[in-house]
């Protein structure tokens, strides 16, 4: 019989707040963690604003040694690193400097580690220093950094691994371990996703020009998911990790459990039908929607809220459409709808991890987080939503069972979970 | 620990940023003590560390991870901005060796 998983551990490394208390309070009060970059202006980027956890040296020694953070530039998997210890650690889980626990897994995504190492290989290798590398620049530029990192000091002895899928990677990972949870291969898997932060990751995105470059003036009203006047995403950077783990053992511990995992997808639109490398094939993605409804055994209706994609470019209003024609609810029958990416901008291989975290403290705190910067609601998103379903200031005891969130990536793949409150049923 | 006073020291890093003598000349105990300092983040045993002296083994003694021992050649040139060719560097594996190449080379500059 398959088993029956849940999350038991949250961490949090996110623009707007670094840590879960920090965070959950900047969520619920709108906070927004977008900033102006100089650097960027400097280096002549159309978009000069983004989203960068603050993190202090001296908060990066609460996670790394002296030596590990010599000349250490991989900023992505440092995020990771630290929310993969805190979550672990808020799961109640050991650390042990000399057992080896078989029954815990890692498998941490990113969409690419270490870019500005990787500046640094171009530079000192063109200039004939290969020599002057030193022994770490491989571990943080291998795609698997993040959780060989986190293996160093948790010391798993199930598998160990980071998966890659552009902007659904954070999702992708908490799928990947429900699937094993539930086949009885781990009992307790560290997951999440990471990115990091800066022009070297963010410049790809500024060159295709999918980015808002009219708000730099105004960084805080610069993301804009279904807004009338969005005008493409704003880079982030941070990640987001989870303990997610068998019903049985987090009982066995008398773990505090979070909420349930109840239903889950994960597919590919074949970059067919309206699919392409960049936008998403719309059947598919109704595909995966009710695909994980379905898998979850409830009926749409029982959705209460949507933590969407909804990243502010062109595509806002087709993603909405597909949920609408997915669940089949539109109007004042829509589920409330949010978008994290609103305060947080788009944190790329973080994303579907870090809004994950916010979509299970949303069903523990029993509350919707509001959608900043839609006060123009776009017009096409309004047929579909009553305007009072995407809650522009925080809703308290709003009655949050069961939160429905998806993530969509380039290469036209798709992700989503619902996560269920929690009871012994 | 407080950086020599010929280094400024990162502290947050443990970082050393030494300009050194092209012309001074160090006695074996200031060179052991500038090495103490060099090997100081690497080294996973304190009670090796302690007791260094010329007959120390990098490896076996300090428990330094032999995948650092790149960095410590790394940050040796940096302190005394000579350059260590692999030949070299494969024989730098105790106290004794290391200072030999550091004297040979800076002699050589």
């Amino acid at each position: 019989m398959l088993k029956r998983v849940v999350i038991t551990g949250l961490g949090v490394v996110a623009p707007n707040g670094v840590g879960i208390e920090e965070f959950e309070r900047a969520i619920k009060n709108g906070v927004s963690g977008i900033r102006y970059f100089e650097e960027l202006a400097e280096k002549k980027f159309s978009c000069c604003v983004g989203g960068q956890p603050e993190v202090s040296e001296e908060k990066m020694l609460e996670y790394f040694s002296p030596l590990q953070l010599r000349n250490f530039t991989s900023w992505g998997i440092l995020y990771g690193v630290m929310a993969g210890m805190d979550a672990w650690q808020d799961a109640g889980l050991p650390i042990d400097a000399t057992e080896v626990d078989e029954d815990a897994a890692c498998i941490f995504g990113t969409g690419i580690s270490g870019v500005e190492k990787m500046a640094e290989v171009t530079l000192k290798v063109n200039a004939g220093n290969v020599r002057r590398l030193g022994s770490t620049t491989v571990l943080q530029t291998m795609t698997s950094g993040v959780s060989a990192y986190l293996n160093a000091n948790i010391g798993f002895g199930n598998q160990v691994t980071t998966n890659s899928s552009a902007c659904t990677t954070g999702t992708e990972s908490l799928i990947m371990a429900f699937d094993r949870i539930r086949l009885g291969k781990a009992k307790r898997v560290l997951v999440g996703g990471c990115s990091d932060h800066g022009p070297y990751i963010w410049g790809p995105f500024d060159a295709m020009k999918v980015m808002n470059f009219k708000s730099n003036e105004a960084p805080e009203k610069a993301s804009r998911p279904m807004s009338a006047t969005a005008a493409g995403f704003v880079p982030g950077s941070g990640a987001g990790a989870m303990v997610v783990e068998s019903l049985e053992s987090a009982m066995e511990r008398g773990a505090t459990i979070y909420a349930e995992v109840i239903g889950t997808a994960i597919n590919s639109g074949g970059q067919r039908n309206g699919g392409t490398m960049t936008a998403p094939n719309a059947t598919a993605v109704q595909r995966c929607i009710r695909t994980a409804v379905k898998e979850a055994g409830v009926e749409s209706k029982e959705i209460d809220l949507i933590n969407g994609h909804l990243t502010a470019t062109v595509k806002d209003p087709m993603e909405v459409e597909n949920w609408a024609l997915a669940l089949e609810r539109n109007g004042k029958d829509f589920p409330y709808i949010h978008s994290l990416k609103s305060m947080i901008g788009h944190c790329i291989g973080a994303a579907g991890s870090i809004e994950c975290v916010s979509a299970i403290l949303a069903i523990k705190g029993d509350y919707v987080f509001p959608s900043i910067n839609c006060e123009d609601l776009h017009p096409q998103i309004n047929e579909i939503v009553a305007k009072e379903r995407i809650p522009s200031a925080l809703v308290e005891q709003a009655g949050i069972n069961i939160v429905a969130k998806a993530g969509f990536g380039f290469g036209d793949v798709n992700a989503c979970v619902l996560f269920k409150k929690y009871n012994k049923e | 620990m407080s950086a020599p006073a010929y280094c400024s020291k990162d502290t947050v890093r443990n970082e050393y940023h030494c300009v050194l003598f092209k012309n001074i000349q160090m006695s074996d105990k200031e060179l052991i003590e500038l090495l103490k300092k060099i090997v100081k983040p690497y080294i996973q045993n304190e009670e090796g560390f302690a007791q260094l002296s010329e007959s120390t083994h990098l490896i076996d003694d300090l428990k330094i991870n032999s995948a650092n021992l790149v960095d410590v050649v790394l940050d040796i040139e940096d302190a005394f901005d000579i350059e260590i060719e692999d030949d070299a560097f494969e024989n730098m594996l105790t106290v004794k060796a290391a200072m030999a190449v550091i004297t040979e080379k800076v002699a050589a500059k």
